[in-house]
């Protein structure tokens, strides 16, 4: 019992005293700088967020607050206030859909290929250091495979109306941009799912897709699906690749129905209308630009806050 | 009863399941497998798509377009000194912004952030990283050149290189903070608890042996966010003026281009890629060029990478 006291005390002034005895009168300046600095490089790095986000939303509001349901109904036009983003958001919807409907099957069935099924064998390792070296290739490069592929070789085929230059060509481009992304997030979140989970499966019997199916997969489904949200916000974000595949950056006639019939026509998407847009001279373009921004931004950050909070939902929940 | 007592009744073949359950076995295999050999052959289309068109150019240009004082393609003038330029300058900014900030960041999340700031800040800094590089174009157009570079020189023009690499520095922040701290965090606590056991102060430990201890990931670091930089698109494309061709300089508050932005504009505006004789081609053999110079880079920063792991 009289240890427990004290003990109490020791927590509290020991330390303190300790710590003067050791250091003197000398106060740690260095540190005190250096530390300064770092909260310096943080608070900088989160005030860009900010600074961009304030400036967006307030060159932009006249044109959120004065039009917004014309904003976002009406078809491009010559005249800024008139100028409306439903072609681009179609085209970027549809991106969207392509993503989803390729890069997510493919990517994951590539990840359980390669975390569950590939012994480490010479091939499975050189796959492997592929994809990562595939997730660092330029967006632009994406671009010119884009337009030698499904352009111009498969023409015919992604939009016969449009000389390839098709949603379907910039839906397939975007979904090889992403797939290596997809890839690596799905490995990472099989590779998180615990040795036991498996070995319980097969010691009952079950085959090795039958543990993959009911145990390994619904276990790391909420970080399989991060990292498809995250891939999908950055799909609709890119604009370089769809330059390549021949985006409108003019005007469009039509582009404004959901039809997926019309999926071989000419097409424009968000980030399009935006570096088009950021191009023509005047401040009403420039409110018109950063309204499209702020669009653009509510969907991809709103994605990519999902995603971050979902994945740190179950992050703590599995300690 | 009898079953237990004649084990010999059981063939290899009862435990084998049904035929239908080992047939989706195989089946399921041979797709996942195909799945996972896609990503290879995306490699190889990459290659050679780019191959082709690149040789033609190589193979039908003339030498002395190649070393002029621009880069007009539509002129059949393919200065690639001028994009080489262009892009150096970029990257040289950008990592200027970007690797005082990140590693800056990256050493407090690492280093001195309490738990509960580090987890309100990386989703922060993850949501800096999700801006779509567009939008930082337009940012940098419209803020970092007006508010910052003009007032930096007055010779500034509106399109600017200074800004664009301002822009594309802000957009790998991220990326650099995020693979510092990992390095950082990977380098084991006995380490710290040592170097503090000898009496050294916070700022000792972190500078003389947290970080020599994660410099391969330090490296890898700035490797991948040199990558990155070089592989810039839509923010040089917006923000450095010079739309379909340039002159040659080296002043950053000048337009300019680089090699991303020359084939982005080459192929924008016309709504497809067309131009004299080789324009066309010319877009391939920058972009493999492009192509080549990230790869060697990512393979680098790769081997860095696992020298942290292999340490720890």
């Amino acid at each position: 019992m009289a240890l427990t006291t004290p003990a109490a005390q020791v927590g509290a002034i020991v330390p303190e005293q300790v710590r003067r005895q050791l250091t003197g009168r000398r106060s740690d300046t260095a540190g005190r700088i250096f530390q300064a600095v770092l909260i310096g490089a943080v608070a900088a790095s989160v005030a860009v967020l900010g600074v961009l986000v304030y400036d967006m939303v307030q060159t932009g509001s006249g044109t959120l607050t004065g039009r917004l349901g014309d904003f976002l109904t009406g078809s491009l036009r010559s005249q800024p206030g008139e100028s409306g983003l439903l072609q681009g958001l179609r085209g970027t919807f549809y991106i969207g859909v392509f993503t989803v409907v390729f890069a997510f099957p493919i990517g994951v069935g590539a990840a359980i290929y390669l975390e569950e099924y590939a012994s480490k064998s010479r091939l499975s390792r050189f796959i492997d250091l592929n994809i990562r070296n595939l997730a660092g290739v330029p967006s632009v490069v994406y671009g010119i495979l884009g337009l030698a592929i499904f352009v111009k070789a498969l023409g015919s085929f992604t939009g016969p109306s449009s000389q390839g230059r098709s949603l379907i060509s910039a839906g397939l481009t975007l979904a090889i941009l992403v797939l290596p992304i997809v890839i690596i997030t799905a490995s990472e979140a099989l590779r998180a799912v615990p040795g036991s989970l498996r070995e319980a499966g097969y010691g009952v019997g079950a085959t090795r897709w039958e543990v993959t199916r009911d145990h390994v997969l619904p276990y790391a489904a909420p970080g399989i699906l991060t990292g498809t949200v995250l891939a999908l916000a950055r799909a609709m974000g890119e604009a370089a690749p769809l330059i390549l595949v021949g985006a409108v950056t003019g005007f469009l006639s039509g582009g404004t129905e959901l039809d997926p019939t019309t999926l071989g026509d000419r097409f424009t998407a968000m980030p399009i209308i935006i570096t088009t847009w950021a191009g023509r001279p005047g401040p009403e373009w420039e409110q018109a630009t950063a309204a499209a921004i702020v669009v653009l931004l509510v969907v991809v950050l709103l994605a990519n806050a999902v995603a971050i909070l979902l994945r740190n939902h179950y992050e703590k929940k599995r300690g | 009863m009898s079953d237990l007592t004649t084990p010999a009744a059981y063939t290899l073949e009862d435990f084998r399941g049904s035929r239908k359950r080992m047939r989706t076995e195989h089946l399921v295999r041979a797709v996942l497998f195909l799945a996972a050999l896609l990503s290879i052959v995306i490699s190889v289309l990459i290659v050679a798509s780019l191959v082709g068109e690149a040789w033609t150019f190589v193979s039908q240009v003339e030498a002395a377009s190649l070393w002029s004082d621009g880069w007009f393609p539509r002129r059949g003038i393919y200065d690639i000194k001028t994009l080489l330029t262009g892009t150096l300058i970029v990257t040289v900014i950008a990592m200027a912004v970007a690797m005082p900030l990140g590693l800056g960041a990256a050493i407090y999340l690492s280093e001195y952030a309490p738990a509960g700031v580090r987890k309100l800040l990386k989703p922060v800094l993850e949501i800096l990283a999700g801006i779509p590089s567009v939008v930082l174009g337009f940012f940098a157009l419209t803020f970092l050149s007006p508010v910052i570079v003009q007032r930096l020189s007055s010779e500034a023009t509106q399109f600017n290189i200074a800004a664009a690499g301002i822009g594309v520095g802000i957009l790998t922040i991220p990326l650099v903070a995020s693979i510092s701290e990992d390095a950082m965090r990977s380098v084991p606590a006995a380490l710290r608890e040592a170097s503090y056991g000898l009496g050294a102060r916070k700022i000792t430990t972190t500078i003389r042996v947290v970080i020599p201890a994660a410099v391969s990931g330090l490296v890898a670091a700035f490797i991948v966010a040199v990558s990155r930089a070089i592989g810039e698109t839509m923010v040089v494309f917006i923000a450095a003026g010079a739309t379909g061709g340039s002159l040659f300089s080296t002043d950053p508050f000048k337009p300019g281009q680089t090699m991303t932005a020359a084939i982005a504009s080459q192929a924008a505006g016309t709504d497809q890629v067309r131009g004299a004789g080789l324009t066309f081609q010319s877009l391939f053999f920058v972009a493999l060029l492009l192509f080549a110079i990230t790869l060697v880079l990512n393979v680098l920063a790769g081997r860095f990478v696992q020298r942290v792991r292999q340490a720890y």
